[in-house]
């Protein structure tokens, strides 16, 4: 029965299942190959991609992101990183529509500032109103403000992704209580974008409830970025397995050990506790 | 000549048309998408173009729309969290 449950519990986003709930980015490793081998120590089913000018009458032969990563074997989300208004997201996502044959799943980031990448949530909600209106169906980073988490999914996002702190900082979760807010609140997909620094985080973050978690740097600029990833995916998988199972409840102490009280060697009884003689 | 701005940069593509060209050089002629993609060498790369802030769909790259001073974006996937 319980066996049962857990290979039924698929991440479900904007009407498809995935198995995995880790969610991978692509940037920040030393070479493609490097990326590949991390993708895959991470099991991640949808991975992040950035749209970016090509390089000009350089090395025409340069290796493909999307040689070493098909369309085929994952599915791509493409994002708006590095952008700061309405105007550059949506182009952005137009461009990688275009790029990914019509694909309309993507990321949408809007940033608010270069020192901390943290989000523009006016332009963000301007920017996911446009796309939703054009078909995309939009995954959105978001700050961990509840009630503009609630906006983004009235809008129609099809998965709310707050920070657990900021973009590349491995700070993990700073603000648990409003992301439990956010999760119980929402009635599409909760994903943890940004700021898990170690297996942990990523732990604590399924813990909470979240339906996935979204990481880049925290595996990237691991020691062992493919370690890390392996590291990674089964964090989540236990996070997830722990949330599902119900934690017991914390208490300062239980009197009722693991062991059975009755029928041990001892020959004398348990000291009497020192409260009971008040 | 054409002066086109590529991703940021100015820059010049020859257009003379057939009957200026003697020289056998047609295949030189940018006169849209697909020629001038050839002459970058970025034919057959997976890429995205957005001409003057709007998409230019791959059906399109064969029609001669590219007029002097146009600006265009060419975009490709790149690495990113």
């Amino acid at each position: 029965m319980r066996k049962r449950e857990t290979i039924l519990d698929h991440l479900n986003i904007a009407g498809k299942d995935y198995s995995s709930r880790l969610l991978v980015g692509t940037g920040k490793y030393k070479d493609f190959s490097e990326t590949r081998a991390a993708v895959d120590a991470s099991g991640a089913e949808i991975i992040t991609v950035a749209i970016r000018r090509t390089n000009l009458g350089q090395n025409p032969d340069e290796p493909n992101l999307l040689d070493v990563l098909p369309s085929s074997q994952y599915t791509l989300l493409p994002n708006t990183a590095g952008c700061y208004t309405v105007e550059d997201a949506v182009r952005t996502l137009r461009l990688a529509r275009e790029l990914l044959d019509g694909h309309t799943l993507v990321k949408l980031e809007v940033l608010g500032d270069p020192k901390t990448l943290y989000p523009n949530m006016v332009e963000t909600i301007k920017a996911a109103e446009i796309l939703i209106k054009e078909g995309f169906q939009v995954m959105v980073y978001t700050s961990d403000d509840p009630i503009a988490a609630k906006q983004l999914e009235e809008i129609g996002c099809v998965a709310i992704m707050p920070l657990a702190s900021l973009i590349g900082s491995g700070m993990g979760i700073l603000n648990p209580w409003n992301l439990q807010i956010i999760i119980e609140n929402a009635s599409v997909p909760v994903i943890v974008d940004a700021g898990v620094g170690t297996a942990s985080d990523a732990a604590i973050a399924m813990e909470l409830g979240c339906d996935g978690v979204l990481m880049n740097t925290a595996i990237a600029a691991a020691q062992n970025p493919i370690l890390m990833a392996s590291a990674m995916k089964k964090a989540v998988e236990a996070g997830r397995e722990a949330y599902l199972a119900g934690r017991m409840p914390k208490k300062l102490y239980s009197a009722s050990p693991s062991s059975p009280v009755e029928g041990t060697i001892a020959s004398s009884s348990a000291p009497a506790s020192k409260d009971k003689s008040i | 000549m054409i002066q086109l701005i590529v991703n940021g940069q100015s820059r010049c593509f020859p257009t003379a048309n057939r009957a200026e060209t003697q020289d056998q050089e047609s295949s030189a002629r940018v006169l849209n998408i697909t020629d001038l993609l050839e002459h970058m060498g970025l034919q057959g790369k997976r890429i995205a173009i957005e001409r003057n802030g709007e998409i230019v769909p791959r059906s399109k790259f064969d029609q001669p729309m590219l007029a002097d001073g146009d600006r265009l974006e060419i975009v490709v996937a790149v690495g990113g969290g």
